[in-house]
């Protein structure tokens, strides 16, 4: 799972949007390695909703679970060999050049397979 | 290394054992490690080769390969091992597993050792694991020190290394770390976490050495043990640069404190003292760097060292060459402490007064407060040019800034050389 956190209130319209075509590139690269599972750009926080549950109540709360410097802006779902491999993955997502991509392993439970 | 002995009637006992031991186990984990795939199997796996060997080896005699005898042992012990503890893994996984180990293209001839153990070396350095966990790692599997001699070496409490190292396999393991020598365009950086993790240990050593404790291992003589290792595997000139580097450091250490343990400085260290076998392999090794016309920030501080070195003495010391690398290495490593360096061997280029402008040059920043070096040599261009009471105050700041003994004590030193009186 590749993580994308940047600053989303330093990203212009316009470079947002030849950020997308970049990804788009780039999914269709993995896709054809047949390593692309999902990837999504994410709303910007203030369009999140963050949900709790303790002791049977529902808290329902305004914005993402902690306000941060950088937020989760989008991510990637990719099949990749080892670390090395995903790292070489999450460096070229355009992101990476502005924030931070974050590489993390999915635990592969048989049933979800 | 020839293991064979000079008369055919010595038993091939513990001893023999014990030779190959200490001549083979690093090359056959690294080796073992590849084929299981795993760090902890991998050294049960060497154990239990190892045991085989001081039951079989007395009877059947030398093995001709003994390292390939250890890797087909280690590696069978293992199978039976994972076949042993089938009834708690489920079938399908087992047969995968036992398959793998046992596969044609594990060939242990085919594949060279070298790669083996540069695999092991890239992999206990790589960047995903912490900089601490990389050292601990590196020491226990490329070294063979054991936790309690890194724990000591230090001063770590020996179960947080030991949960250390743990955390480090796991975090390999779980994020697939890969047990692979980096692509060549991915080299330079992944070198870069080797040489760090290396230098690291070095000066752990060289501190280390000079304060009261006595340290069992020495780190040092490890760290160039290690640098070695990796230059006869991938003889990049920034490895044989670092490499040269602590040779050059090391020739040194003789001559570094009095018998008292106190600090002498490069200007009035006895040069007979210097070891001078270090000091012309080291000379060599930056000669053999430079040629390969990839300079990098190692292979000119290894430059600037041997500038050092080639001077039979202090007044000797080409300043206008080790300023001239200096420019150079800034140009690379544009960071203070090196505009500080440089700062220095200007002052001994140039007088202390074009010298005390160039410190107070770098100091202004800011970036430097708390280093107390600079205001060690801000101090002593002060001393030099007889402004005694700013000397003394500059000296002061330092003091409550150092950490080593021995740097106490000269600072300490110089403090009461300026209060009480003029010479």
């Amino acid at each position: 799972m590749l993580l994308i956190y940047f600053d989303e209130t330093a990203l212009p319209e316009d470079e947002r949007q030849s950020c997308y075509d970049e990804s788009l590139r780039l999914i269709e690269e993995l896709r054809t390695k047949g390593q692309y599972i999902a990837a999504s750009p994410l709303h910007p926080t203030s369009t999140a909703t963050s949900v709790r549950v303790r002791e049977g109540k529902r808290l329902v709360t305004d914005g993402p679970f902690a306000e941060t410097r950088e937020q989760l802006g989008g991510y990637y779902l990719v099949d990749a060999r080892d670390l090395d491999e995903a790292i070489n993955i999450a460096a070229r997502i355009p992101m990476s050049r502005k924030g931070t991509v974050e590489v993390r392993p999915v635990i592969e439970l048989p049933v979800l397979q | 290394m020839d293991l064979t002995p000079a008369s055919s009637a010595t038993p091939w006992g513990p001893e023999a054992v014990e030779r190959v031991y200490r001549a083979e186990s690093r090359r056959v984990l690294a080796t073992l490690i590849r084929l299981l795939g795993d760090f902890d199997l991998a050294e049960e796996a060497l154990h239990d080769a190892f045991k085989a060997a001081l039951e079989q080896w007395p009877r059947e005699g030398l093995p001709s390969n003994p390292r390939a005898w250890l890797v087909s042992a280690g590696r069978f012990k293992a199978i039976d091992g994972i076949r042993r503890n089938a009834r708690f893994a489920p079938l399908d996984e087992l047969a995968e597993r036992v398959e793998a180990i046992a596969d044609e293209r594990a060939q242990v001839e085919q594949e060279s050792v070298e790669d083996d153990r540069l695999r092991l070396i890239f992999t206990c350095c790589h960047p995903a694991l912490a900089p601490d966990a990389q050292i601990a790692l590196t020491l226990r599997e490329v070294c063979g020190l054991t936790t309690e001699e890194i724990a000591r070496a230090f001063l770590t409490a020996p179960a947080t290394l030991a949960q250390r190292i743990v955390r480090a396999k796991a975090k390999i393991r779980t994020a697939r770390i890969p047990y692979e020598v980096p692509e060549r365009r991915e080299l330079p950086q992944r070198l870069d976490s080797v040489l760090r993790v290396i230098y690291l240990v070095f000066n752990e050593g060289y501190s280390a050495s000079s304060g009261a404790t006595l340290i069992r291992h020495d780190l040092s003589a490890e760290a160039i043990r290690l640098a070695r290792l990796l230059v006869e595997l991938l003889p990049e000139s920034e490895a044989i640069g670092l490499l040269a580097l602590m040779l050059l450091h090391e020739s040194r250490r003789a001559a570094r404190t009095s018998a008292e343990g106190d600090l002498i400085l490069l200007e009035e260290q006895d040069r007979t003292l210097w070891d001078h076998e270090q000091i012309a392999e080291g000379l060599a090794l930056v000669d053999r760097a430079v040629a390969t016309n990839q300079v990098g920030s190692y292979v000119l501080q290894a430059a600037i060292a041997a500038v050092h070195a080639r001077a039979p003495t202090a007044r000797s010391t080409d300043w206008h060459r080790i300023v001239a690398l200096y420019d150079a290495l800034l140009a690379l490593e544009p960071s203070p402490v090196v505009a500080l360096n440089r700062a220095v061997a200007l002052s001994m280029r140039d007088g202390p007064r074009a010298g005390l402008g160039a410190v107070e040059a770098v100091m202004a920043s800011g970036a430097l407060d708390d280093y107390h070096l600079a205001h060690a040599a801000r101090a002593d261009l002060l001393r030099r040019l007889g402004h005694l009471s700013e000397a003394v105050e500059a000296y002061r700041r330092a003091l409550a800034l150092v950490r080593q003994e021995p740097e106490r004590r000269f600072l300490e030193r110089r403090v009461r050389e300026l209060t009480e009186g003029s010479a």
